[in-house]
């Protein structure tokens, strides 16, 4: 791909909470399908976007079971992506902040994702393209 | 007799995507069927939830894909077949460029300098 480009995300929201998030992940997954190499770093309630403890559930309110309900969980969004990005052939390097995986205790994460600090994310906006920064409002 | 309470919704598509609907539209049915009393109040940008034309279908991450979107006009709607009012803040419908036939029947337009009044009929006012 001749303008590969690698690009750095920083999320911050918890998931559940907002719109942010799912926009930043549609993002990271239109970068992906172009061939971009994605980094993630995960800071605050994002470390949460991944937890693997995440489970779908039935919904009374709609009259739907836990099967037609579907109810998506952002893990499983997250692992789609990188299912992605290996038939893409893009890189996509998920950093969870290990000090706010600590405080909330929020260690399990699906696979793919690995445990780092804020010199992490000097690393990434030292070698992006572009870094691209979504706080929490 | 239950306490009647006002729920106003202001803050809008909080997370609709990931929860399939909004959340506090949901507690609001939930509440209704444990013998709740309520009405629903859309000011800001919530009035947008009693737009009919709206979709938000089509959302899909790599191979996994949202197969049930928020329906929330419809979630709205549904609120009339439960006795729930659904008002909403005539000058924020405006002000979005949003007309009558835009939205749901079932919501009724209300104007800013009317809430006080409206306000007082409820025992309780929560804020979203």
């Amino acid at each position: 791909m001749p303008d590969k480009k690698s690009l750095t995300f920083v999320l911050m929201d918890p998931p559940y909470e907002n719109a942010r998030t799912t926009t930043a992940l549609r993002l990271m997954d239109i970068a992906v399908r172009r061939g971009h190499d994605i980094n993630v770093f995960a800071y605050e309630g994002a470390v949460n976007v991944a937890f693997s403890k995440q489970s779908p559930h039935a919904n009374a309110v709609h009259g739907r079971d836990a099967e037609q309900e579907d109810h998506p969980n952002p893990k499983d969004w997250v692992a789609a992506l990188f299912q992605e990005a290996e038939k893409r052939g893009s890189r996509l390097d998920w950093v969870q902040c290990g000090l706010c995986v600590d405080e909330r205790g929020a260690g399990e994460c699906i696979p793919g994702l690995r445990r780092g600090s804020p010199a992490d994310l000097v690393k990434f906006t030292e070698t992006s393209t572009n870094t691209l920064v979504i706080p929490t409002k | 007799m239950p306490k009647k309470t006002l729920q106003i919704v202001e803050s809008a598509y909080r997370a609709t995507l990931e929860e399939q609907d909004d959340t506090v539209v949901w507690i609001t049915h939930a509440m209704k069927g444990a013998g709740g009393e309520f009405d629903v109040l859309l000011r800001g940008n919530a009035v947008n939830y009693a737009v009919k034309a709206q979709d938000a279908s089509g959302l899909a991450f790599g191979a996994k894909r949202q197969t049930q979107p928020p329906r929330l006009a419809e979630d709205v709607a549904k609120f009339a077949d439960k006795g729930v009012t659904v008002l909403a803040v005539a000058e924020d419908i405006a002000e979005r460029g949003l007309e009558r036939g835009d939205l749901i029947a079932s919501v009724k337009p209300v104007s800013r300098a009317e809430l006080p009044a409206l306000l007082e009929r409820y025992d309780l006012i929560w804020h979203w």
